[in-house]
């Protein structure tokens, strides 16, 4: 059994914080994580005591560091199922969605080719997608969400054709927080020929994933939103896959040799992905925070955010002034407004009350079938949440009015 | 200044009125306008401004579009101060807000209700939400007068 002050008592951030003169409350998880020192002290200790270029030396120092970088790589790869060399160490999430669309999309999509998606895609998973289609010609099309904003297997059905060449998602939304039928879909776009593409930024930090199991094509996802640090992201891909994908970037470590005619020979993958010198430190720390988060029990942490979502969902349910837009999903991620209050008036006076919550606009259409509005207040919780800082929450929503957000100027 | 401009109720009172019932809050998108689209790069504000220009004078400012109270009360009161002033006195009202909202000293009585504003520049990330509507209306100005040279 886990106790969360325990745990709490890993986090430098959690340690008492005051904001504004009330204790800090952190809960926007979904924008990036707090680290446990563990992954804050294998940062340092790689700027203290082992600093050198991984896969560049012939001395001790840098095998040293080399072998602690491809240890990382080995336990993104357990962490997921799959194999190490599976596995590209990129800049993030937006990083490793990027190279999909551009090393294999541009690559492979032609004119009259479709690309899947929905409306609920973060910036990062459709963006790259609408300059592929540009470029190639091939048309981007939406899976419809059903009334309360879910990617579900029937209406994926509906629009599969063998037109479909990539399907492209996230398998825990950034806005309402579903969990998407992943294997299901990957099982009947295969049928048809089509790859897919999990943006799992959301999805790696909080349930267990198995690439395998699932039969994931390509998985990205990035380390500072599961208690790693920034600058370090994951794209996983199938090997037969890696090896057909051409690098967004070329440079030192990523050919094995070149001459003067322009003659390249590209490493293998994933090495022929990783051109230039990586985020080591950045590494060296997502392989402590996978560590971590391994200690702690992905069991637990589905539990336990589960039972925190519950609580401050049946909390705010409570208040009558408080739209609530995803009451029933999946994850720690509650989506909501204050009525006749707009969103970031709500967020600066939570604010003032040491609470941090995201106010922002969503794509056009999701909002249009099923928030009906365009910017929208986000809590996203993570394990180390507290049910007393739900209710500072709840509370701190109680005064939450025009005046009072008008009143924190005066 | 009028003494119910240093009471802060009233100034709340006057962010809240701006807020709810904003003045010149309907844009005409007549030829006679110049029009700009200003949108907050670090926040949800995405405002239109117009304004109409006759030789030196400002005859009509007007918004619209989704902004927060700041945002909106701001650009509402703004437009209230611009209309009827010459280029000249509206663009030195609009250097002594910039002056207010920096915490630097200020002409109050140039500013009449845009002294409600006086705080915001103490949360730096909403001094955009304070601004946008006036930085909007400044490139309307500046386009106007390339015109006429
Ligand atoms: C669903 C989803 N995809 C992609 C990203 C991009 O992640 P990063 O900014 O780390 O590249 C995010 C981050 O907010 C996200 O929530």
């Amino acid at each position: 059994m886990q106790d969360v002050n325990q745990i709490r008592k890993d986090f430098p951030m959690l340690n008492g914080k005051m904001m504004n003169g009330y204790p800090l409350v952190y809960l926007d998880n979904a924008a990036t994580t707090f680290k446990p020192q563990s992954v804050i002290d294998a940062v340092v200790k790689y700027y203290t005591d082992e600093t050198c270029n991984a896969h560049r030396g012939d001395y001790e120092l840098s095998a040293m560091v080399s072998d602690a970088y491809e240890a990382g790589r080995q336990a993104i790869a357990d962490l997921i199922h799959c194999e190490s060399k599976e596995v590209i160490f990129t800049s993030g999430a937006s990083g490793s969605l990027n190279l999909v669309a551009y090393g294999y999309g541009r690559k492979y999509l032609k004119e009259g080719d479709v690309i899947l998606s929905t409306e609920a895609e973060h910036a990062s998973n459709i963006l790259p997608w609408f300059k592929v289609a540009e470029e190639t010609g091939a048309v981007i099309e939406y899976i419809p969400l059903d009334e309360e904003g879910r990617l579900t297997v029937e209406n994926f059905k509906k629009v599969l054709t063998d037109k479909v060449k990539v399907v492209t998602f996230a398998s825990v939304t950034n806005v309402l927080g579903y969990i998407a039928p992943v294997k299901e879909i990957c099982k009947l776009a295969h049928e048809v020929g089509a790859v897919v593409v999990v943006d799992g930024a959301q999805a790696v930090p909080h349930v267990a994933v198995n690439v395998k199991d699932e039969d994931i094509d390509f998985l990205a996802f990035s380390g500072h939103k599961m208690c790693g640090p920034t600058g370090v992201g994951v794209l996983y891909g199938k090997y037969e896959l890696l090896e057909i994908t051409d690098p967004f970037m070329l440079g030192g470590g990523s050919n094995a040799r070149f001459d003067i005619c322009g003659n390249i020979l590209l490493k293998k993958p994933p090495f022929k992905f990783e051109a230039g010198t990586p985020a080591i430190e950045a590494v060296l720390g997502l392989h402590e925070a996978v560590k971590y988060l391994q200690k702690v029990g992905f069991d637990y942490i589905e539990k336990r955010e589960k039972e925190l979502r519950d609580y401050l969902v049946s909390k705010m349910q409570e208040l009558d002034h408080i739209i609530l837009y995803n009451a029933n999903a999946d994850t720690g991620i509650v989506t909501f407004n204050v009525k006749d209050v707009f969103a970031q008036d709500a967020a600066s006076y939570l604010n003032t009350k040491g609470i941090c919550v995201r106010s922002g606009t969503h794509c056009a259409k999701i909002l249009v079938n099923v928030l009906e509005t365009s910017e929208t207040l986000r809590a996203s919780l993570y394990f180390y949440n507290t049910f007393e800082e739900c209710d500072a929450l709840v509370e701190a929503l109680k005064t939450t009015t025009v005046e009072n957000c008008i009143g924190i100027f005066f | 200044m009028s003494e119910l401009l240093k009471n802060p109720q009233i100034l709340r009172e006057i962010i809240m009125d701006h807020y709810q019932y904003p003045h010149n809050h309907e844009l005409t998108h007549s030829d006679e306008y110049l029009s700009v689209h200003m949108a907050s790069e670090s926040c949800i504000d995405d405002i239109h401004v117009e304004a109409k220009f006759d030789a030196n004078k400002v005859v009509d400012v007007r918004f619209d579009g989704v902004a927060c109270t700041i945002g909106t009360a701001s650009t509402s009161i703004m437009t209230e101060l611009m209309i009827g002033k010459t280029k000249e006195e509206a663009r030195t009202i609009i250097a002594e807000y910039y002056k207010m909202i920096d915490g630097q000293a200020y002409d109050e009585e140039l500013l009449e209700e845009a002294v409600a504003f006086q705080n915001v520049g103490k949360q730096a990330n909403r001094i955009k939400c304070a601004t946008i509507g006036w930085k909007g209306f400044e490139e309307l100005l500046n386009e106007s007068e390339k015109e006429h040279e």
